[in-house]
C-alpha cells in the first residue's frame, strides 16, 4: 500500500475518510494514507471497552451514545471533542428518511438514544408515545428565547417541550450546470422535470422519500407540497411513473454521485447543495420558484433509550453554541439560534445558498403532519420505486 | 432409554428452532396479511382480502424477480461448472487447495462492501471510463438490470461452485479412461459421464443460488440504485417505509406460495431426471 505503514492520528483518519466519502480523493490514496490506522481505528471506534477510561468531570454517562441523524448533517471533529469530554463514544445510523425512522421506531428496540426528526414528524411520534418530554435542567445550552421561533416552535406540543432545533433549511435541487450546454439554469420544478425527461434523461436523482418526491412533484402542477388530495395525487403519481425510466437513481445519498458525474441533477437539501456547492462550483442550487420545502430539524430522545444520561450529555454538548458553530460551518445548514450565529462569519450569513432571498422563501411550505402518515401517499411512494 | 426416545431427544434442538424461529414467524405474517395498515402505519386485526387484491401493485417487482432469479442461477451454473470442473479434474493436486480457498477468501468481507466496490467499478469511472477509451461512448451499467445481474453472480458464484466441485471431485476417474478405452470422444465422455454424474452438485448448487435469490434485497438496492426492485426491496419498503404490515404480509405470503410452487416443480424435474439411478442421492 505505501511506504509509511505509521498509524495515522483518529482525527486524520477522519478527515481522510470524509474526503473519501465525499470524492474528493481516490479510494487508493484513501487506503494509502490511512494504511494500518484504518484497522486499529475501526476496531478502536467498534469496541469502546478496549480504549482507556479516564475519569470525567461530568461524571460516568456510559462509553457510547447512539445517534439516529441524516447524511451528511455533523462535524466529526465535534464528536471526537465529545468522546474526549465525557468518555462516550457517539454511533451514528443515517437515515434517508422521517418515515424510516419512524418506522424503526414502531417496530421498537432501536436502540437509539438520539434522533433528529423534522419539524412535521412530532406531533406523531408524541401521539404514538415514542419520545419522551426533554428535562431543560438537563440541557442547561438550551436557551429557549435565542431560537427563531417558526423553527423551534414544532419542538413543543401542547406546551410541552419534546424536541430542540438541530439546524433549519430547504429542500431544492442541485444542478450541473456545466451539462447543460449553454442553456439557462433551470429555476422551477416544472423545469427540474422536464429537463429530467429530456436533456438530462439518465442523470437524475430524486430522494427516496415521500415528502420531498412527491412534493415536489406536486409542485409541477402548482399543488401544495403537502397535498393529500386524491385527484393531485393521482397527477403526481403519473408524473413520477413517467420520469422513472429517465431517473439515474432514487436514493437520498446523492452527493457521491453528483461528484462522480454519474448524476448531474438531484433533489438536494440546503447544505448538500452548500457543500457540493463550496467543492465543485458548477453546481448550482437552485430553490423551485413555485415553491417547496422549508423545514426544520430537531434533537429529541426516543422512550426507552438505553444511554439516557449520554443522550441528554450528547444534545446539550451539541447545543453549546460554539460547537454549534463548528457543527454549521462543516455542514453547512443554517442554525436558528442567535447564539451560534453571533460566532459565524458574515459571508456565510450572507450565503445565498443558506439563506434564501425572501421571496423565494416565502414560497415554501412546512411539511404537514398529515403526509406522514396519510397512506395514499405512503403507499404511492412505495409503488413508484416497485413499479 | 429406547430409540425412540434417543430420537425424540436428538430432534429437539432442531424441532424447537424450527418452530420459534419457521413455523411461528410464518404465522405471524399469514394472520397480517388478512389485517389492515394502521392510522400511523402498523398494523390492525381485521379479516379482509383487500392486501391481496392490491397484489398486482407490486407485479413489477415479482416480474424482475421472478426473471433476474433464474436467470442469475443459470449464469453462476453457466461460470460456476468450468471452474469446478478445472478445480476437481484439471487442476495439479498441489494447487488444489489454494485455489479453493481463492474461490472462498471473499466470503471473508461483508458483502455489502464487496457490492459497494461494484458501485465503483460499475459507475461511470469504471467500466464506462474505460470503453470510452476504445471509443465506445455513453454505456451505463451502474442501476440497470444488468447491474443486479453482475452482482449477484459475482455474489453468489461461491455457493455454486463448492457442490459441483464436491460432486465432481468425487467423480470416478477411472470411468473417464473406460470411456475413452471403449472409443468415446472426450466430448462423448463429458455429456454421457460426467455430466450426469456431477448432476447432483449442479442440482444442489442450482437450488441454494436459486433460493437465496428470490429473497435478495441487498444487491439490487445497492447495484439497482431503487430502480430494479426485487420482492425483498417492496418488502422491505412496506415495513419500513410506509410501514404497510398487512400488505408487507400478503406479499410476503405470495413469495413464500411462489417459493414452495417453484421449488417443488424443480425438485420433482430434478428427481425424474436422475430417477433411473440408485446410487445417488439428490440433494
Amino acid at each position: 500500500m505505501t511506504k509509511d505503514n505509521g498509524t495515522i492520528s483518529k482525527q486524520k483518519f477522519m478527515q481522510e475518510l470524509r474526503r473519501y466519502q465525499k470524492g474528493s480523493v481516490t479510494r487508493r490514496h484513501f487506503l494509502g494514507v490511512t494504511g494500518l490506522g484504518m484497522a486499529t481505528t475501526v476496531l478502536g471506534t467498534a469496541m469502546p471497552g478496549l480504549l482507556p477510561r479516564p475519569a470525567f468531570a461530568a461524571g460516568d454517562i456510559g462509553d457510547r451514545v447512539i445517534l439516529a441523524t441524516w447524511p451528511n448533517y455533523h462535524d466529526e471533529m465535534n464528536f471526537e471533542a465529545f468522546t474526549e469530554a465525557t468518555g462516550a463514544h457517539v454511533q451514528v445510523n443515517v437515515f434517508g428518511s422521517n418515515e424510516e425512522m419512524l418506522a424503526k421506531l414502531q417496530a421498537g428496540g432501536s436502540g437509539w438514544d438520539v434522533f433528529v426528526p423534522t419539524n412535521y414528524t412530532i406531533t406523531t411520534y408524541v401521539g404514538e408515545d415514542l419520545i419522551i418530554p426533554l428535562d431543560t435542567s438537563k440541557l442547561p445550552n438550551y436557551d429557549a428565547g435565542s431560537f427563531e421561533q417558526r423553527f423551534s416552535d414544532a419542538g413543543s406540543v401542547d406546551g410541552t417541550l419534546y424536541a430542540v432545533p438541530k439546524n433549519w433549511g430547504t429542500t431544492g435541487f442541485a444542478v450541473n450546470t456545466s451539462k447543460l450546454d449553454g442553456a439557462p439554469t433551470p429555476t422551477t420544478w416544472k423545469e427540474f422535470w422536464d429537463l429530467t425527461m429530456a436533456g438530462y434523461s439518465g442523470r437524475t436523482m430524486v430522494h427516496d422519500y415521500q415528502l420531498t418526491t412527491i412534493g415536489n412533484a406536486l409542485k409541477y402542477f402548482g399543488y401544495s407540497f403537502n397535498s393529500v388530495e386524491e385527484k393531485e395525487l393521482a397527477d403526481a403519481e403519473k408524473l413520477l411513473l413517467d420520469a422513472k425510466p429517465h431517473l439515474f437513481a432514487i436514493s437520498s445519498d446523492y452527493q457521491p454521485p453528483m461528484r462522480n458525474g454519474d448524476a448531474w441533477m438531484t433533489m438536494c437539501w440546503t447544505g448538500d447543495g452548500k457543500q457540493l456547492n463550496v467543492d465543485m462550483p458548477e453546481i448550482a442550487f437552485v430553490l423551485g420558484a413555485e415553491g417547496g420545502e422549508l423545514w426544520s430539524d430537531y434533537y429529541a430522545i426516543p422512550k426507552g433509550a438505553p444511554h439516557m444520561d449520554a443522550a441528554y450529555a450528547l444534545i446539550d454538548f451539541l447545543l453549546n453554541p460554539e460547537v454549534n458553530a463548528k457543527e454549521v460551518l462543516a455542514h453547512g445548514y443554517p442554525s436558528a439560534d442567535a447564539r451560534t450565529n453571533a460566532l459565524l462569519p458574515k459571508e456565510l450569513l450572507e450565503d445565498p445558498i443558506l439563506y434564501p432571498a425572501a421571496e423565494l422563501l416565502n414560497a415554501l411550505e412546512f411539511g404537514a403532519a398529515a403526509t406522514l402518515t396519510d397512506p395514499n401517499r405512503a403507499e404511492l411512494l412505495a409503488r413508484f420505486k416497485s413499479a | 432409554m429406547t430409540q425412540r426416545g434417543r430420537n425424540a431427544l436428538l430432534l429437539t434442538p432442531a424441532g424447537l428452532w424450527l418452530l420459534v424461529m419457521l413455523v411461528l414467524p410464518l404465522l405471524v405474517v399469514f394472520v397480517f396479511s388478512f389485517g389492515e395498515r394502521g392510522a400511523a402505519g402498523g398494523y390492525v386485526p381485521a379479516f379482509t382480502l383487500e392486501q391481496y387484491a392490491n397484489l398486482p401493485a407490486r407485479w413489477t417487482a415479482f416480474k424482475n424477480t421472478l426473471i433476474l432469479a433464474p436467470l442469475g442461477t443459470i449464469a453462476a451454473l453457466l461460470i460456476a461448472y468450468p471452474l469446478a470442473y478445472f478445480l476437481a479434474v484439471r487442476c495439479a493436486p498441489r494447487w488444489r487447495t489454494s485455489m479453493l480457498i481463492l474461490v472462498i477468501v471473499p466470503f471473508w468481507t461483508s458483502i455489502l462492501i464487496r457490492s459497494y466496490a461494484w458501485i465503483f467499478i460499475l459507475g461511470g469511472r469504471g467500466l464506462p471510463a474505460l470503453l470510452e477509451t476504445i471509443g465506445i461512448n455513453d454505456v451505463r451499467f451502474i442501476n440497470t438490470p444488468f447491474a443486479v445481474l453482475v452482482g449477484i453472480v459475482y455474489g453468489y458464484l461461491p455457493l455454486m461452485v463448492f457442490p459441483i466441485f464436491v460432486s465432481l471431485d468425487k467423480l470416478d476417474k477411472r470411468l473417464l479412461e473406460a470411456s475413452a478405452d471403449l472409443g468415446s470422444t472426450p466430448w462423448r465422455t463429458f455429456r454421457q459421464v460426467t455430466l450426469p454424474l456431477s448432476t447432483p452438485g449442479v442440482a444442489t448448487g442450482c437450488m441454494l443460488v436459486f433460493i437465496l435469490l428470490m429473497g435478495e434485497f441487498l444487491i439490487p438496492a445497492i447495484l439497482g440504485g431503487g430502480k430494479v426492485f426485487f420482492v425483498g426491496n417492496a418488502l422491505v419498503d412496506l415495513f419500513l417505509q410506509s410501514r404497510n404490515w398487512a400488505y408487507g404480509s400478503a406479499v410476503a405470503m405470495t413469495l413464500v406460495i411462489i417459493m414452495l410452487i417453484t421449488v417443488s416443480i424443480y425438485m420433482k424435474f430434478i428427481s425424474r431426471l436422475g430417477g433411473h439411478r440408485d446410487d445417488v442421492s439428490l440433494m
